[in-house]
């Protein structure tokens, strides 16, 4: 019998291997400043540099493209142990690979995989995706921002808003969503017609407007962009036109379970610091952990992380088997998601007044881990997603 | 430029490390891994390489768990590792095992530098590099945190409290350094796969033609009677500025002969 399939204490070799270098990496490298950045809300470029030497953004890309030849999981595995201890850093290596390399990667023509993959896989540069409008989130077809034809150029007008690493010093594009026409539907309705292109944020018109300010995610980079006549070369559409909603929809599948992967680390961040501190503090004569009420809340805790792990390895393991992944990978998002969520709240609980000052780890996930039942499709998307697959 | 670094593997300061009972180093019970100090000296052997050609062979000695460490070294980078094992080397003191380093540097093959960490973050005795250079006969340029490599000589400054000296010595030589020398770098993904086609070469006692009599734990040259844990770290004095904290302040570090 064929046992070999992905668990948790079971990862072969090299997963273990990246895995371990990655939680020594969180800790030594990362966890130092992560408190810091959070409270200036500044990107931690010093870190990202650390995390491009190593290779992560070049994790499932093949090496004629500058890549490390691992694939999606290895990257899942590294986004968990960095999110334990900072998810700032997570979803600055989350998007750079799924939302701003993965794009040109799966729909790019071979000139533009040559351009843009060495310098987004070597962490060198970054990249974002732009679909998020003001009247555009979960329903994609609000998409208001146009790109006209004019010769050899798309001219692009309009904004997009919400927008990760698109306004950092070593960001050199951003992949946009825009209306390239419109068609008709069998039964006579105009459809617009949605077409993904790529941007070079040097290219006169762009804009990256003031960053956010959030509530969470501090140390992560998000802008509003604007486009004002923006000219690219034709070369810049990014796959098929007027595919562009059913690209993105592939890339936000396999996003989903990096998001998940992203969501575990922060849950089980959650976790690990409730235990050495149910372990530390006095409360009525003993350590608050030998107080059941405080066990069971830290064992809940960990039930949650665990089967949303197992949720996400699954999803991964049947993506990189080629088999349909699409209800995993929404099934794994939700409750990882709602884990992270819920353990944040708990972990703050257990942390009493301490876990309500903004230079503890947990009070850090306390308001960095509400955007994961949001970004990348909120919660109801993903129960929308499943009951579509169950065939309602 | 051929160089072997030697590295040890050790238990994780992390974990809580201890004793067994026999009284040497517990290692059954913490995890392992290659000594934080040797990592320093893989970099800077890296870094030699890069730049002048030649390999780098990771030498450890140890159990079977040591493997661990030259992995680790041939992640980083390292060409080829080398890993004495053997029953009869357990419980080896720093004499032992500078022998047991010197015959394997031998059988691998001279090279031009032989690289050590500072100490190891155990046993941490500083000892290990200057027994092996004298066992090779080679000049020893010890716990620098700078090195060259230019005219067949190294060269590495050396810190200390009074004064920082420049050591020069012809190549063929051994070096230690410190963790001042350079930032060792993580292995990359590609770094990973690539270890795992790496040669590993075991050895064992016979093989590099040392005897059982001259090592282990019934042969060292001094014996560990007892240990015991070291206390809790008491709570520091506080001193409560009421107006004469300044003059309290150097009461206390005249008190303790700091001043
Ligand atoms: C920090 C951050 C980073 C982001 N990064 C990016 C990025 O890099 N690129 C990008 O394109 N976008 C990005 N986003 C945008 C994000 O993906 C959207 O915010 C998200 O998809 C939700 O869209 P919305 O905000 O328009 O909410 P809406 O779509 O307006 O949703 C509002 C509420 O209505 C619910 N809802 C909507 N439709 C239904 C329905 N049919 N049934 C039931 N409930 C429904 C939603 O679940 C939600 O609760 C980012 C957002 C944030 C906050
Ligand atoms: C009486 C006595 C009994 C001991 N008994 C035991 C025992 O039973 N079990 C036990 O584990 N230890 C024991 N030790 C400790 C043991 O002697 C040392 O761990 C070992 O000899 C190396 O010395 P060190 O760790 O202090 O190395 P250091 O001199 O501090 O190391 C300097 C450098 O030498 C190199 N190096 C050191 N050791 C190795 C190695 N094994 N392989 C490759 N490179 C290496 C590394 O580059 C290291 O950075 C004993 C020590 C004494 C004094």
């Amino acid at each position: 019998m064929n046992t070999s399939f992905l668990a948790a204490d079971n990862l072969t070799d090299e997963y273990a291997d990246l895995q371990k270098m990655v939680r020594d990496f969180s800790q030594k490298v990362v966890a130092p400043v992560s408190a810091e950045h959070d409270k200036n809300h500044t990107f931690p470029y010093e870190v990202v540099k650390g995390m491009a030497e190593m290779g992560l953004f070049g994790l499932p890309f093949p090496e004629e493209y500058g890549g490390m030849d691992g694939d999606y999981f290895a990257l899942c595995l590294a986004l968990e142990e960095l999110a334990k201890v900072d998810q700032s850093v997570a979803i600055t290596l989350e998007a750079g690979v799924g939302l701003g390399a993965m794009p040109i990667f799966r729909f790019g023509n071979e000139e533009q995989k040559t351009e843009w993959l060495p310098q987004l896989a070597s962490g060198e540069a970054l990249g974002g995706f732009g679909l998020t409008e003001a009247g555009a989130g979960s329903d994609a077809s609000g998409t208001k921002t146009t790109a006209r034809e004019d010769g050899d150029e798309w001219v692009i007008n309009g904004s997009k808003q919400f927008i990760t690493n698109s306004g950092t010093d070593i960001t050199k594009l951003v992949t946009v969503t825009a209306v390239t026409g419109e068609s008709q539907t069998s039964d006579g309705r105009t459809k617009k017609e949605i077409s993904t292109i790529i941007v070079p944020t040097s290219t006169p018109g762009f804009t990256a407007e003031p960053a956010y300010d959030k509530v969470g995610w501090n140390a992560s980079d998000t802008h509003p962009l604007s486009f004002d006549d923006v000219r690219v070369p034709k070369a810049n559409l990014l796959g098929e036109r007027g595919r562009g909603y059913a690209n993105f929809l592939r890339i936000l599948d396999e996003g989903r379970i990096a998001i998940a992967a992203l969501a575990v680390g922060a849950a089980q961040g959650c976790v690990d610091e409730s235990v050495k501190y149910a372990k530390e503090r006095q409360a009525f004569g003993q350590n608050i952990g030998a107080h059941q009420a405080i066990q069971f809340k830290i064992a809940r805790m960990e039930a949650r992380a665990h089967a949303a792990r197992s949720a996400y390895y699954n999803a991964a393991a049947l993506m990189l088997a080629g088999k349909p992944f699409k209800k995993a990978a929404s099934v794994a998002k939700m409750v990882a998601s709602e884990a992270a969520m819920d353990n944040a709240r708990d972990a703050t609980q257990v942390h009493g007044g301490y876990g309500f000052m903004n230079e503890y780890t947990v009070s850090r996930h306390y308001r960095d881990s509400k955007i994961l039942e949001i970004g990348e499709g909120t919660t109801e998307v993903q129960l929308m997603l499943i009951a579509r697959e169950l065939g309602l | 430029m051929n160089i072997v670094v030697c590295v040890k593997h050790v238990p994780d300061a992390q974990g809580e490390r201890g004793f067994s009972d026999d009284n040497t180093t517990d290692r059954e019970n913490v995890d392992g891994l290659l000594s934080e100090l040797d990592e320093y000296a893989v970099e800077a052997a890296l870094k030699i390489t890069e730049a002048e050609g030649g390999e780098v062979t990771a030498l450890t000695v140890g159990p079977a768990d040591a493997v661990d460490a030259v992995k680790k070294a041939l992640q980083m980078g390292a060409d080829k590792a080398v890993h004495v094992s053997d029953d009869a080397i357990a419980g080896s003191d720093a004499l032992a095992t500078s022998l047991i380093l010197a015959e394997a540097i031998k059988k691998v093959g001279q090279p031009d530098i032989v690289l050590f960490g500072l100490a190891s973050t155990d046993g941490g005795m500083s000892v290990v590099p200057a027994m092996v250079a004298e066992r090779l006969g080679l000049p020893q340029v010890t716990q620098v945190s700078t090195l060259e490599v230019a005219d067949g000589n190294v060269t590495g400054r050396r810190d200390s409290d009074v004064a920082s000296e420049t050591l020069v010595a012809s190549i063929p030589a051994v070096v230690s350094v410190t963790d001042q020398i350079n930032e060792p770098r993580y292995p990359s993904f590609k770094g990973i796969m690539a270890a795992k086609k790496k040669p590993v070469e075991e050895m064992s006692l016979g093989d590099l033609g040392v005897d059982a009599g001259q090592v282990g734990l019934d042969n060292a040259s001094t014996k560990v009677l007892d240990t015991t844990k070291r206390p809790p770290r008491e709570q520091g004095e506080v001193i409560t500025d009421e107006g004469d904290g300044g003059k309290k302040l150097v009461e206390f570090l005249a008190g303790q002969k700091l001043i």
